[in-house]
């Protein structure tokens, strides 16, 4: 056999030296609130991301009532109905599906599934947090100055967004909003750095990259993408707060504004758009490729099947995360481009499609001839999956310039993007949910109330959004509070909206006893041991669950094997865990 | 936005050169046991705060090269008139390159465990930062004195806007020479924590003045002149 006590290259990597010392909190305030534990930080993430996320679903009801109901309620008149649109998509996007993916399941199980003791800056990792939540404050207060958030879309194109016109534009609502989201970038940037590096080199002896579950590949590409996206959207909402602010004329172009010409002039709303999209069309992978990782690890695990084609998942995800950089520009197809520019942008969009359908074959062979358990995590990865392919192909339709220009501004492409970045991802957060929690509070969540939230949102969501392309596709605008006496729509689209108003009130309700089953489990659920669905991960292989500050006892685990060792023939168990040696003897450190 | 293109070419072509020496072709479903355990794991053997500010600095660089692409999308507009650059921008630029050489002097020095130069060194380099610093702020009353206020013009409010976030990056960076430099007169300091210190205050250092050296020249106009003789040669 190998010299096992054998250093490669003499170099001890910093973070196999245990410093347990380290992590024992001093009081209860640095162990619950000022923490450095990066599940904690974790948990305080999630937290406050669900918190904000609830306030943007209660935000979509206000919308459905206006929709469904239009001229009943007198409250939402049109600059409120464009404050809650904007509101909403904003706080879904950033501030709860960003946050959650990274900032909560980043936190949580980027230490733990490597095999390191916590992040390696823990101290910029828990600043990340108070400037998230300092960014949420300021997003919050918006609601509260006079004037009110903004309403200028959640992309917040210029002009209209400056101007009179809109809500928040000359008060204080676009200015609060432009802060928040540097704010929000200022953090994160903390917190990414922080994921990445703990990948490159807080990993635990024998974790070598491929060896890595799907779920820490996903994160950590997502996060190396938004740090280089988010950047983008720094210097638009800087170069607007001044345009805003100081009066400088970035984006602002020369216009007439209730009879006076504005101070502005010359500026260039494309250019906004450009930086904008920059951002935003990476924003959806960054929020996707987590999805896609802890899917695959949810579906071999419950399907108790090593993943298809491992590695190619891994390039996948790493060249998705490459080309998702050279596709902007099919958010601006109707914005006026050379033509071969919409040829080059369409064809880069519709090569991307090649990397995520191969990632959806291999789910689909991983599920073949899998032992299915359809546990709650199982049920919500299955649902992903059909979500996921119905809101891409609908993406190709949109991504081809001629079928995308009729169809731009309809509700055919909220129903895409809901279908896609919507509803795909947060069925993901729940399965992982229901698939972590039992690592996180030592309990399980309960199963009746688990099965009828998951049929009433998958279902439901279904109701909602599959409706909505028919909308678009007979030319129901987007971002229109009332369709009026239009005389192409007919009669039965106030019957459809009126049915889809219905079904979000019945699919926010499920969200509401999700959140009770949270509370009530912690207390009452079943004891759910160490590792209840008998996974391979690190995180499973935990010697105390909960588990506590420094993860692992006197030693970090030693990894042995891959991810996926699952129905290995001639195997003890059906699951071999990535810390065993079988069938060799485990090392024993030197002395 | 061709800048950033090209900075992210930069910076994805390096990650896949990274990653293609990573074992990606391995099978690691066929890999399993004690012997797989043994090279401990595939992480460099680079501290772990290098590899830290190596990331930090992409961002950075992703930062600034997205300022560039506003820069030259911006200045086709018919309204972009450029400012007179004060003269005084010529001489901050030597006295940031001296800092980063001072930078590089107490690297050489302290890994020698020369520590009197090195402490030289480090207060040279601080000293010549706040130069720099104080000569920028000159800079800028000079153009507003002379009228160039910022929302007269957009090539103005790049200039600010521009030089603010550099000068802002430099700030942050004398905080972390304000630590390094306390530990460099603490005797009980351990040397190699002071090493580490420095190198990475001349990393940084070193990135600023190469984003300064891109800023300037293309606030002096000539990354446009380049672009335009660019697109002379290829037409
Ligand atoms: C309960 C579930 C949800 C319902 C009922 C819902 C409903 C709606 C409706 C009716 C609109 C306005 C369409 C219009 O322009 O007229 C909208 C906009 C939007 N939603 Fe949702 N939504 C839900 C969840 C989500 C989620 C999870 C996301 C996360 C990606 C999201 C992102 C957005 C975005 C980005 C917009 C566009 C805002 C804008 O036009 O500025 N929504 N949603
Ligand atoms: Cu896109």
């Amino acid at each position: 056999m190998v010299d096992a006590t054998h250093r490669a290259g003499g170099v001890i990597p910093p973070a196999e030296v245990p410093e347990l010392e380290l992590y024992h909190p001093k009081s209860w305030w640095t162990t619950y609130v000022f923490s450095q534990d990066a599940k904690v930080i974790a948990i305080q993430y999630a937290g406050t991301a669900m918190a904000i996320g609830l306030v943007a679903l209660m935000l979509s009801w206000l919308i459905r009532l206006q929709l469904g109901f239009p001229g009943t309620f007198d409250f939402i008149t049109p600059d409120a109905y464009y404050q809650f649109v904007t509101m909403h998509g904003m706080i879904m996007v950033i501030y709860l599906l960003t946050a959650l993916f990274l900032g909560g399941f980043g936190n949580y199980l980027i230490p733990l599934m490597v095999g390191a003791r916590d992040m390696v800056f823990p101290y910029a990792n828990m600043l990340s947090y108070w400037i998230y939540l300092l960014a949420v404050l300021v997003l919050v207060a918006s609601f509260f100055v006079p004037g009110g958030p903004t309403g200028a879309g959640w992309t917040l194109y210029p002009p209209q967004a400056l101007l009179n016109g809109t809500p928040g534009g000359q008060e204080l609502g676009i200015i609060l909003m432009l802060v928040s989201l540097i704010l929000f970038i200022i953090g994160f940037t903390m917190g990414g750095l922080n994921y990445v590096v703990t990948v490159l080199q807080g990993r635990t002896r024998g974790m070598t990259l491929m060896r890595m579950p799907l779920t820490v590949w996903g994160i950590f590409t997502a996060t190396v993408m938004a740090l280089l996206a988010f950047p983008a959207l720094f210097v638009a909402c800087v170069m607007m707060l001044f345009d805003r602010v100081l009066g400088t004329s970035f984006f602002m172009p020369a216009l007439v504004e209730m009879g006076e010409l504005t101070s502005h002039g010359g500026g260039s709303p494309i250019l906004f758009q450009h930086l904008f999209w920059f951002f935003g069309h990476p924003e959806v992978y960054i929020v996707a490729l987590p999805a896609f990782g802890i899917v695959s690890d949810l579906i071999s695990t419950h399907a108790r099947k090593n993943i298809f084609g491992y590695r190619m998942m891994v390039w996948a995800i790493v060249i998705i995360g490459a080309l998702s950089f050279v596709v902007w520009a099919h958010h601006m197809y109707v914005s006026g481009m050379h033509p071969l520019f919409g040829f080059f942008f369409a064809t880069t969009t519709l090569i991307i499609a090649v990397p995520t359908a191969i990632k959806v074959y291999n789910w689909i062979l991983t599920l073949w001839r899998g032992d299915i358990h359809l546990t709650l995590p199982m049920l919500f990865a299955l649902a992903f999956i059909v979500t996921f392919l119905n809101g891409g192909l609908t993406g190709l339709f949109l991504g081809n310039v001629v079928v995308d220009v009729p169809l731009s501004d309809t509700m055919f492409v909220v129903a895409h993007f809901h279908m896609v970045m919507g509803v795909a991802p947060i069925l993901v957060i729940f399965g992982a949910i229901y698939h972590w929690y039992p690592k996180i509070t030592g309990r399980m969540l309960n199963q009746q109330l688990g099965l009828f939230h998951f049929w009433v949102t998958f279902v439901g969501a279904y109701a909602i959004f599959f409706p909505m392309h028919y909308l678009g596709l007979v030319g129901a605008p987007r971002r229109y509070p009332e369709l009026g006496g239009t005389a192409f729509i007919p009669e039965s689209v106030a019957d459809l909206n009126a049915f889809i108003s219905i079904t979000a009130f019945v699919v926010g309700f499920a969200q509401l006893v999700f959140l009770f089953n949270l509370i009530w489990s912690l207390r009452y659920g079943k004891e759910a041991g160490p590792n209840p669905w008998r996974a391979t991960t690190l995180e499973w292989q935990t010697p105390t669950t909960p588990p506590p500050h420094g993860n692992w006892g006197d030693e970090r685990p030693v990894v042995y094997r891959w991810a996926y060792d699952y129905s290995v023939p001639g195997a003890p168990q059906d699951f071999i865990p990535q810390n065993d040696p079988w069938p060799d003897k485990p090392l024993t450190r030197p002395a | 936005m061709s800048v950033v293109l090209v900075f992210l070419l930069v910076v994805i072509g390096f990650s896949f050169w990274w990653l293609s020496h990573q074992r990606i072709m391995s099978k690691p479903w066929l890999e399993s046991g004690v012997h797989t355990a043994v090279p401990e794991t595939d992480a460099s053997g680079m501290a772990t705060e290098k590899v830290a500010l190596g990331v930090f600095l992409a961002v950075v660089g992703a930062l600034f090269a997205l300022f560039a692409s506003a820069y030259f999308m911006r200045m086709e507009y018919s309204d972009w008139q450029a400012p007179p650059l004060p003269r005084i921008l010529w001489l901050n630029t030597f006295v940031l390159m001296l800092a980063s050489a001072a930078f590089s002097c107490a690297v050489r020095a302290t890994r020698e465990r020369h520590i009197a130069l090195t402490r030289l060194a480090l207060s040279a380099a601080g000293l010549g930062t706040l130069v720099f610093l104080a000569g920028q702020v000159t800079a800028w009353r000079e153009l507003a004195a002379g009228g160039y206020f910022m929302d007269t013009n957009p090539a103005n409010g790049f200039f600010y806007l521009m030089t603010g976030v550099h000068a802002l990056h430099i700030l942050g960076g004398l905080v972390a020479l304000g630590r390094t430099t306390i530990r460099a007169w603490d005797p009980g300091a351990e040397p190699k924590r002071l090493t580490l210190g420095i190198e990475l205050c001349a990393m940084y250092w070193h990135f600023l003045l190469l984003v300064w050296l891109g800023v300037f020249v293309l606030l002096e106009g000539w990354a446009g002149d380049l672009v335009t003789l660019c697109r002379q040669l290829l037409t």
